[in-house]
């Protein structure tokens, strides 16, 4: 047999082909090539060039780029909010901590090793909390005090992690045979998905104490985490129900055959495809739960985007509202693109030994 | 103690999909180590006979009895049942997200609480007798339509039923590739397994069955051993069936 000739990338060909096999195309990649020529020389001008990097205060900025040393100096404050100083340590120590329950994430025997999954989303949650927020030896920083991308951070990890479990859950008794489950799950998924995301916030920060028993004064971060969670949570049960639906009945029958009992039926034959049909799915919640962590500033709490905003709007360094928000797209989307990398190598991975049509990989 | 004797008893078994009557009567005693065929035209209600005995289908009327114990809503004692009752479907239904060694050693470990070592030798010692030891590691998306079977067939066996259930194991496979599992459904036969299969392979039917039970509408038309029931077929509807069958 000839081996297959090895493919060269041949650039006169690819435009040939691609960018001027008509008048039409010409016209198209022309004006493409203007607009580009008009917008990203004077963006790179501003954002690199012509800018001020180094500095401490607003007389080192004054060219006609932008100023980083707006962000330079409030940098502090965009990544730990009103967080004392001096006790800035425990949440770098809990960051070091959260890598460190997740490390074991990378070997695939411990990945189904059920206390590594305790350590990570029991053990981890109530830990941080005792660090980031003190009592017992600790002094005690209050949520109000919390801000900046460690708050992002807190609500969207926090929210992810109570979705995902509540969600598989919510949509497991969706489909339960019996009646009383399925009503249950039903009404509640409904009642969530439609009402308002700021309603819910508003809701946890407001109602929710009126429903409490006097004298219980729950957090109002923690009220709203768990909103935001009940909220995710629903979403994310009908993006797991159509995964549900993708997986035949026929491996359910040779589960049940094997006399698995129904939760291993689930954990080991139905959840693991049913999971990876929607992945897509999953991490477009996640990355909406991401984006959406700046409606906290509505409860009168400070995320990143937040402590920009308070920043722009600081007497003292008006005039630099572009680059305080370039920053916070920037880091946003750092985040939200990393989320959508790691989904597609997890999305490889596992498609190990499965035949996807070529073109469709 | 005649119990012991008896893998599975039909009592006047009777089933309905909502209006549709599907099981009708049916009376039927299987002896431990014996081997039935059952056949008879599609829609007849074959799979769902056999899918009662691990109860993937309840029956509504009547007494079903799998080694002398009845099946009943009993959750628990449903899972017992089905550890002891093995089945092989027409489409395999192997879990695609794990290897073929991960497929046979998942109930064992999870529902007999084997050792993952333990339960691994077994597997393999099964995936030998059905000649295919070598793609332990591979995912069943990798393996033929007749390679897949055979490791269905394995993973049965690693529960090591007494009984073991086949619904029509060959109709979704390539001719050339029919014989493979046939081969080594008749080893299993020979080993003494108790066995009922629906099937149209009269071949196999006729080299190991002790019993042909012929279907029809819900009923059991004839049951009769092989010879009797291929040369001499008491009602014309069976007459019939196996004109069509033999004919192809
Ligand atoms: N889950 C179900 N709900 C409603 N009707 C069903 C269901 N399963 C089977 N039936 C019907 O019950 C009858 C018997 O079905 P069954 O699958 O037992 O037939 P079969 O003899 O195995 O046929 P085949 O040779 O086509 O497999 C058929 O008319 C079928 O349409
Ligand atoms: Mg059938």
């Amino acid at each position: 047999m000839d081996a297959m000739p090895p493919r060269r990338f041949d650039l006169l060909a690819w435009a040939r082909t691609q960018l001027f096999s008509g008048p039409l195309n010409i016209a198209l990649t022309l004006l493409g090539l203007w607009l580009l020529w008009l917008t990203v020389p004077p963006l790179i001008d501003w954002a690199l060039l012509k800018a001020q990097f180094v500095g401490s205060s607003r007389e080192d900025c004054g060219g006609e780029g932008a100023c980083w040393v707006f962000v330079r100096v409030h940098l502090p404050q965009f990544l730990y909010g009103f967080y004392p100083e001096e006790q800035r340590w425990r949440v770098n120590l809990g960051v070091l901590l959260l890598a460190l329950f997740a490390l074991p994430l990378a070997w695939r025997r411990l990945r189904e090793n059920v206390w590594v999954w305790v350590g990570l989303l029991v053990v981890y949650p109530l830990l941080a909390w005792w660090l980031f927020h003190g009592g017992l030896g600790l002094p005690e920083v209050e949520t109000s005090r919390w801000g900046g991308l460690f708050l992002t951070l807190v609500v969207a990890g926090a929210s992810m992690s109570a979705a995902l479990p509540l969600g598989i859950l919510l949509a497991l008794g969706r489909r339960s045979s019996l009646p009383a489950v399925k009503a249950v799950c039903t009404v509640f998924i409904e009642f969530w998905r439609g009402v308002p995301h700021i309603t819910v916030l508003f809701m946890a920060s407001v109602m929710l104490p009126l429903f409490l028993p006097a004298g219980v004064d729950l957090d109002k971060l923690l009220r709203a985490l768990i909103g935001v969670a009940v909220f995710a949570g629903a979403y994310m049960a009908e993006v797991i129900r159509g995964g549900l639906q993708g997986v035949p009945a026929g491996q359910l029958e040779a589960a049940k055959a094997l006399g698995l009992s129904y939760w291993q039926q689930m954990r080991l034959v139905v959840l693991p495809q049913a999971l990876r049909l929607v992945i897509p799915g999953i991490v477009n919640v996640f990355i909406a739960l991401f984006k959406d962590t700046s409606l906290v500033l509505i409860i009168g709490l400070f995320d990143l985007l937040g402590m920009v905003q308070a920043a722009v709007t600081n007497p003292q360094w008006l005039g630099y509202a572009v680059e305080g928000y370039v920053f916070a797209a920037l880091v946003f989307w750092l985040f939200c693109y990393g989320m959508s990398v790691l989904s597609r190598r997890l999305e490889r991975r596992l498609n190990v030994g499965r035949h996807v049509p070529e073109d469709l990989a | 103690m005649n119990d012991v004797q008896e893998a599975v008893r039909f009592e006047r078994v009777n089933k309905w999909f909502g209006r549709l009557h599907v099981l009708r009567d049916i009376d039927l005693s299987v002896r431990a180590g014996e081997r039935i065929v059952i056949c008879g035209p599609s829609g007849s209600g074959k799979s769902t006979l056999i899918r009662c005995v691990n109860r993937l289908e309840k029956h509504q009327q009547g007494r079903l009895l799998v080694n002398g114990v009845e099946l009943t809503d009993d959750r628990k004692r449903t899972e017992r049942i089905r550890r002891e009752v093995g089945m092989v479907f027409q489409h395999f239904e192997l879990f695609p997200h794990l290897t073929v060694l991960e497929n046979c050693t998942l109930a064992p470990i999870h529902v007999r609480g084997m050792g993952r070592a333990e339960a691994e030798a077994l597997a393999m010692e099964y995936l030998a007798r059905v000649r295919i030891p070598d793609k332990a590691h591979s995912y069943p998306g990798q393996l033929s339509g007749g390679q897949q079977q055979r490791v269905a067939i394995a993973r049965a066996l690693c529960m090591q039923p007494k009984i073991m259930l086949f619904d029509e194991p060959t109709s979704a496979l390539d001719p050339e590739m029919i014989k493979e599992v046939l081969d080594v459904m008749v080893e299993l036969a020979a080993s003494g397994m108790t066995m009922l299969c629906v099937t149209h392979e009269m071949g196999f039917a006729r080299e190991v069955a002790d019993r042909v039970v012929f279907m029809d509408e819900g009923r059991i038309v004839e049951a009769a051993d092989p010879e009797t029931f291929f040369s001499a077929p008491q009602s014309e509807r069976a007459r019939q069936f196996l004109g069509q069958i033999l004919r192809r």
